[in-house]
């Protein structure tokens, strides 16, 4: 069997999960600087039902794709580290301001760029938006059929795949035939660990943007090694429709933002202390809230 | 025209709890709007289950009827929803956020380039003006959500794209029959003029669906663990003293994602809402997620070793220490006192 073209979709994202007290400004907006950027977590069971595909079909090239800024390159290398073969980051002011809507068109119109592709493979949602939303306007705006919630990759071959599904009530497995869209669920297993050859194969790739701030010295390494040249296209290199782009082309506007501010009430204050338990068992007792 | 709509998600004939919730929601939304509220449901064998749909005050049910449309499947659901929304021009779309709404909704949005917001805590109806374009509007939906990790509350709102499409989970919203004998309308789609042949290319080869085991919904009282139980063990604690008191447990995503319990009881905007009269948060930091799911119990008891926790500032009993210490010496206390 011939290889498969994938297409995993990932996102550099804040690390919510671990919110410091320093996450908030003053002024209420939120101190990017003081997250952590990681991998988005579902994005990385993404990649490794990628990965088992490239373990079972020789051939299979991944390609990563991200929009972000300029250091979303750090999530390519990283994928690269673990098994991917090479990617693509998707950077320019015009992106900015993208709802789901604008950041799926603006992937889709990346991956029609990037000629015949098998199987676009993404993480369910993000932890910083929990909207899980990308994966089926990717979809629709490749006119592409999409499988939600996959959790394994059974088997791929005849033009289909078989896959199964986590449900909130249970399981399904279904069979799409080729080119698909699929998402990937937290259930899944985790990606593989990176790889050592594969990291000191890969460490020193970098975008066009990252390559100005390179010693000049190295600069040869990137001509001798074309797989270090990680690819940055900016709205230029895809073709695009600007109405369609950035906040321009986000149905969604963002009206307000509150910051969460808990309104303290009074309280009791107990200790863990046998006299404070039982009084408290007495009086819950007494009002009627249990027994 | 310019309704509000609620797709209905069905299972053999029964109406989806999240349904009922969001028909319940949206009869208030047409009510302040003074619109109609029309509801969809696709699927085969409908015949009877207006019953459990026009009683929420719905005005006109579309009904997509075929064989090939129950169990639910992307395609031919989006085509059906797509093209009556493209007729009808819907003001408002509301969906479940449940594992069919959220691989409906967003296709639909993105073919009618409509904005979705997921995973709304709240619906309201609301103006807006935009200073630097100068126009002003009237009657827009605010689908009002926690974003970023639960850090702020956001307020989106789509201006000028209809339908203004949310999801909601299921339990956020109250169900409540508008009129036993509500007089709606119901209207048949005809399904071949909805769908193409090549919808149909998802094969479902199995399906295990269980229905709904364990009921922290309905439970009035809720023993809920958090990361901060520590193991999967001291949450069989939680188990004890939630038989003893005759509730159910409950869990922080947190808890869930370390494995010490499973999904299904997880509370919080991405797990089920809970109103019960006692809520008893052990171990819980209380991230604002969290609290979405369980901040209209009627009382709360905060149990954790961080006397600083989020969770104690909306708690009416804050005990500060150990879990595993203080919820035997409630067992004991609660034998004590009731025999």
């Amino acid at each position: 069997m011939k290889g498969f073209k994938i297409v995993v979709l990932a996102k550099q994202v804040p690390d919510t999960r671990n919110v410091g007290k320093d996450a908030m400004k003053a002024d209420g907006t939120v101190n990017r600087a003081a997250l952590p950027a990681i991998f988005n977590p579902e994005d990385l069971n993404a990649l490794e039902q990628a990965l088992r595909i490239k373990d079972m079909v020789p051939g299979t090239v991944i390609t990563i794709l991200t929009m972000g800024p300029g250091r979303a390159a750090e999530i390519i290398r990283e994928g690269m580290f673990r098994g991917a073969d090479d990617g693509v980051l998707l950077t320019d002011r015009a992106f900015a301001g993208s709802d789901t809507l604008a950041t799926s068109y603006a992937l889709a119109q990346a991956i029609k760029k990037m000629g015949k592709v098998d199987l676009i493979i993404a993480g369910r949602q993000a932890i910083d938006g929990d909207t899980a939303q990308v994966g089926p306007q990717v979809a629709e705006k490749l006119n592409l059929p999409q499988v939600t919630y996959v959790e394994e990759i059974r088997q791929i071959d005849n033009g289909k795949v078989v896959m199964k599904r986590r449900l909130e009530r249970g399981v399904e497995v279904v069979s799409c035939p080729l080119p698909l869209v699929i998402t990937v669920n937290g259930t899944a297993p985790d990606c593989r660990s990176r790889n050592a050859k594969l990291l000191m194969k890969y460490k020193h790739a970098k975008t066009v943007s990252e390559l100005q701030n390179t010693n000049e010295d190295y600069l040869h390494l990137y001509n001798d090694r074309p797989f270090l040249n990680i690819t940055e296209w900016s709205v230029n290199d895809i073709e695009s429709d600007a109405a369609q782009l950035g906040l321009a082309g986000s149905p969604t506007k963002v009206k307000k933002i509150d910051n969460v501010v808990l309104q303290a009430k009074e309280a009791k204050v107990l200790t863990a202390g046998d006299e404070d338990l039982e009084e408290l068992m007495k009086e819950l007792i007494a009002n009627h809230t249990i027994g | 025209m310019n309704n509000v709509f609620v797709y209905c998600e069905i299972e053999e004939g029964v109406v989806a709890e999240v349904s009922q919730e969001l028909l319940t929601k949206g009869r208030k939304l047409a009510d302040e709007l003074k619109c109609k509220l029309e509801a969809v449901v696709v699927g085969h064998n409908l015949k009877g289950v207006e019953e459990q749909i026009i009683p929420y005050g719905v005005d006109v049910l579309h009904m997509a009827d075929d064989p090939r449309l129950e169990p639910y499947t992307t395609l031919p659901h989006t085509s059906i929803v797509v093209k009556l929304f493209e007729m009808e021009k819907p003001q408002i779309a509301l969906m479940g956020a449940t594992s069919i709404g959220r691989d409906l909704g967003p296709r639909v949005s993105s073919a009618l380039h409509s904005g979705l917001t997921a995973d709304c805590t709240s619906l309201e109806i609301g103006e807006h003006e935009d200073k630097k374009l100068g126009v002003k509007y009237d009657n827009l939906l605010y689908q009002i959500r926690p974003a970023f990790g639960g850090n702020i509350i956001a307020t989106i709102i789509n201006p000028d794209c209809r339908p203004q499409m949310a999801t909601v989970r299921e339990g956020v919203m109250k169900k409540e029959i508008r009129d036993a004998a509500y007089k709606g309308k119901i209207k048949q789609i005809d399904v071949s003029q909805f769908v193409k042949p090549e919808d149909f290319v998802v094969e479902i080869i199995e399906r295990h669906i269980e229905k709904s085991k364990v009921n922290i919904k309905s439970a009035s009282i809720v023993v809920a663990g958090g990361y901060g139980m520590g193991s999967r063990e001291n949450f069989n604690l939680l188990y004890e003293l939630a038989e003893v008191l005759g509730g159910e447990v409950g869990a922080s995503r947190a808890a869930v994602d370390a494995g010490y319990t499973t999904h299904e009881r997880q509370i919080g905007q991405t797990g089920v809402t809970v109103r019960p009269k006692l809520y008893i948060a052990c171990g819980i930091s209380g991230q604002i997620q969290h609290r979405a799911g369980m901040e209209e119990s009627a009382q709360i008891i905060a149990i954790n070793t961080d006397p600083e926790a989020p969770i104690n500032a909306i708690a009416d009993y804050v005990i500060t220490g150990d879990v595993a210490e203080i919820i035997p010496k409630m067992i004991k206390y609660y034998r004590k006192n009731t025999k």
